[in-house]
């Protein structure tokens, strides 16, 4: 396989988080240092890549930016499959933002790994002066919930970096220490390859 | 005339589909090549009547000069004739299909130039465009504050490892110049700076653009026949806007083909001012109600989606035009509780306004500013668009309702389509465990819009139009006709990542209507093939 020889490892993270936290620019803050004032709503998944460096490793981040809304995520559970990090995302100046978090780490549990690393990230910490999520109080929360927390600026790339490479860094550790499984080509899983296997129904030989 | 009739006699017995039949071509020389004719007058021991008319040969008797002087015809008969036979009889797929063959052809002597062309043009356009679709372009153009490694030279999710180093070395043009193009290096451009959004002047007759070939100006007349009598044909009409509607024509097309006005003449008036009106209504009614509790979400994701709708177009940046969309979509979300609003329907607001601003403008319409209508004008437009709109959505609600049940079918029909049309891409996309849902998911959600620029968009739902349920079943024959357009790149991703953006990512930037003619003229001949097919694809 090509793209084996290049890295040694495949790591699918996902974003997610309420409509118009920022996750599409963090997105492309860490995978192309852009940010984009210009940038459409996310429609289903979009996908982007970019390789680090961990000790002596290479690691392809594979990163899966979801889109918000409530009515797809009938669709993007699909995704979850196979994601062994996840970026929680909402958005410091809106509380709201904060508030569903339970919600998303619920789905988040409901679908993917029950290892997976989780970080909640507070983003747009540019915006200090109309923040309406105290840092300490969103710490606290993550403690108690096992999750790592950042809070990040997209706009002003402050802490996009660190975030993403704490969670590849965490599941290097999970996956250095623990049998792991080679799952599907595209990304290394931390359990069994997925179970379920979308039965493809036989075409139809009458023409 | 006898043999007039007999010409007539001949085309009609040759309508079923029959090999070796001889069909009119259209712009062959005329009159077609009669062999019936030809046939009699042979037997008839005379020389065949000449080919081509103004060559006229001596005959013995009146009967044959009469015979070989049939060919000739009234002045401005002949070719509403040959038309009108061509069309009873001849079969639309055989239309199609030799329109697609001179296409191919010329594609395939166009494309090693087009392909070079892109690389440049492709930098150029990078304004216009949507910057969140070219990002991903610009991956291995510098990735330089990154700490990731390279071996060799930087990783880029085009290629494999094996490639890398080769791909930065590589000119544009080079043999490996099919890659390269896609690479799409960073180049001084050539071509002209940018092809605006909304019309590419080959496509679009505005005025200061080339004058219009005979061949457009004889069609807009067709329709403005058509539309002109008192009750419209609208049969007819779909016929004609199957292969596009000039710009002149479209906002009324559009509006006809959609069942928003009537045919008749006498009633357009008196239904456009009751639907504007209970338009209107509905906004006094419902419009204050989006800050009440239940309403309050629906109305905040619009808010925070209007400025994400055409972030790239002048126009769709002016507030007017935002509160526009706003109150269409909330008012349409409100009144359609089975699905609300979802992502993505607000960019179907879009073509249907941007037709119906044409009406009133001449010059393009990217950085026309609406203050300058009149605002009655502006309150039409925006009624209009609303009900086009309903329509539109009316077919394929299920798409948006809960789940999103429509498109999940879609997309695996799709699968299922692409798999028997193109095994080898099928096959490639399951060896790289590259999932249909993953980018087609998007293309039936937004009816292709974010993989097209709108001038194409627009062209498309001329023809969506005029099909039979052309949103939601035509639709997916476009699909899996644009799919395979792409095999060649798609064959030549070996990973997953390389794969999902590509498909994610495609080259589609300088589109027009020639492009979206072959696409829709592939579907055609899919959905010909497939018209029998159990009914496994129309669930």
């Amino acid at each position: 396989m090509g793209s084996d020889e290049a890295y040694n490892f495949v790591f699918k993270v996902v974003l997610i988080g309420e409509s118009g936290v920022g996750k599409s620019n963090l997105l492309s803050r860490f995978t192309k240092n852009e940010f984009n004032h210009d940038s459409r709503t996310t429609i289903g998944v979009e996908f982007s890549t970019r390789t680090v460096q961990l000790n002596n490793f290479t690691i392809k981040a594979q990163i899966w930016d979801t889109a918000g809304l409530e009515r797809y995520r009938a669709i993007t559970s699909a995704y979850y499959r196979g994601a062994v990090g996840a970026l929680l995302v909402y958005d410091i100046t809106k509380h709201l933002t904060y508030e569903s978090v339970e919600r998303w780490l619920k789905e988040l549990y409901e679908h993917a790994d029950p290892h997976i690393v989780v970080m909640l990230v507070g983003n747009k910490s540019d915006l200090e002066s109309e923040r309406s999520v105290p840092t300490e109080e969103a710490k606290d929360f993550a403690e108690k919930k096992g999750l790592l927390f950042l809070e990040t600026s997209a706009l002003d790339s402050t802490n996009v970096e660190a975030a993403f490479t704490t969670v590849l860094a965490e599941i290097h550790k999970k996956v250095s220490s623990k049998e792991v499984v080679r799952g599907p080509m595209s990304a290394v899983t931390l359990n069994s390859p997925k179970a379920e296997d979308t039965e493809k129904k036989p075409c139809c030989k009458n023409i | 005339m006898s043999s007039d009739g007999n010409k007539k006699q001949f085309w009609k017995r040759n309508a079923a589909k029959v090999p070796g039949s001889i069909q009119h071509v259209y712009g062959a020389q005329h009159p077609p090549f009669d062999p019936l004719l030809h046939a009699n007058l042979i037997k008839a021991g005379n020389k065949p009547p000449p080919a081509t008319p103004g060559k006229p040969k001596k005959a013995t008797t009146f009967q044959e000069f009469e015979s070989i002087t049939s060919d000739a015809w009234d002045v401005g008969d002949d070719d509403d004739e040959l038309l009108a036979m061509a069309a009873q009889n001849l079969n639309i797929e055989v239309v199609m299909e030799t329109a697609n063959k001179e296409k191919q052809r010329q594609d395939e002597t166009s494309e090693l130039d087009r392909r070079e062309d892109d690389t440049q043009e492709e930098v150029a356009e990078d304004d216009e465009d949507n910057e969140e679709e070219e990002e991903e372009d610009r991956v291995e153009e510098g990735d330089a504050t990154s700490p990731e490694v390279s071996f060799g030279s930087q990783s880029s999710p085009y290629t494999d490892g094996r490639l890398v180093k080769s791909h930065s070395e590589a000119p544009i043009g080079s043999p490996k110049g099919e890659r390269a193009a896609l690479h799409r290096q960073r180049s001084l451009p050539h071509r002209p700076p940018v092809i605006p959004l909304v019309a590419r002047m080959a496509d679009q007759n505005t005025s200061g653009t080339p004058a219009m070939t005979e061949r457009e100006a004889s069609r807009l007349d067709k329709f403005k026949q058509l539309l002109a009598g008192p009750n419209t044909d609208l049969d007819e009409l779909r016929k004609l806007s199957w292969s596009g509607i000039p710009r002149q024509v479209r906002p009324i097309a559009w509006k006809l083909l959609s069942g928003y006005l009537p045919a008749n003449a006498e009633r357009r008036e008196s239904v456009l001012q009751r639907k504007r009106q209970e338009y209107f209504g509905f906004i006094q009614q419902y419009y204050d109600s989006r800050n009440d509790e239940h309403h309050q979400d629906t109305y905040r994701q619009i808010h925070i989606d209007i400025p994400r709708t055409n972030p790239l177009i002048p126009l769709f940046q002016q507030a007017s035009v935002q509160e526009i969309f706003e109150r269409i979509l909330f008012i349409w979300a409100i009144r359609h509780p089975a699905s609300g609003y979802v992502q993505g329907i607000n960019d179907l607001v879009t073509p249907f306004f941007v037709v119906f601003v044409f009406e009133y403008i001449e010059e393009e319409v990217e950085n026309f500013d609406v203050s300058s209508l009149q605002e009655e004008a502006l309150r039409n437009i925006e009624a209009d668009s609303f009900w086009c709109m309903s329509k539109l959505l009316d077919g394929i609600q299920d798409n948006y309702t809960f789940a999103q049940p429509g498109i999940q079918k879609k997309v695996k029909a799709l699968e299922e389509l692409v798999s028997r049309i193109d095994e080898s891409v099928h096959r490639h996309m399951q060896q790289y465990e590259v999932e249909y849902l993953q980018f087609a998911f998007r293309w039936m959600n937004n009816l292709l819009m974010r993989e097209l620029p709108l001038r194409c968009t627009i062209r498309l739902w001329d023809t969506y139009q005029a099909e039979p349920e052309g949103f939601s079943h035509f639709h997916l024959y476009v699909c899996a006709a644009f799919l395979v357009r792409w095999r060649k790149e798609i064959l030549e991703e070996r990973d997953f990542q390389g794969l999902m953006i590509l498909l994610q990512n495609l080259p589609t930037m300088h589109w027009g209507n020639e492009e979206v003619s072959v696409l829709l003229a592939e579907a055609y001949r899919l959905k010909f093939a497939f018209a029998d097919a159990p009914n496994h694809y129309k669930r």
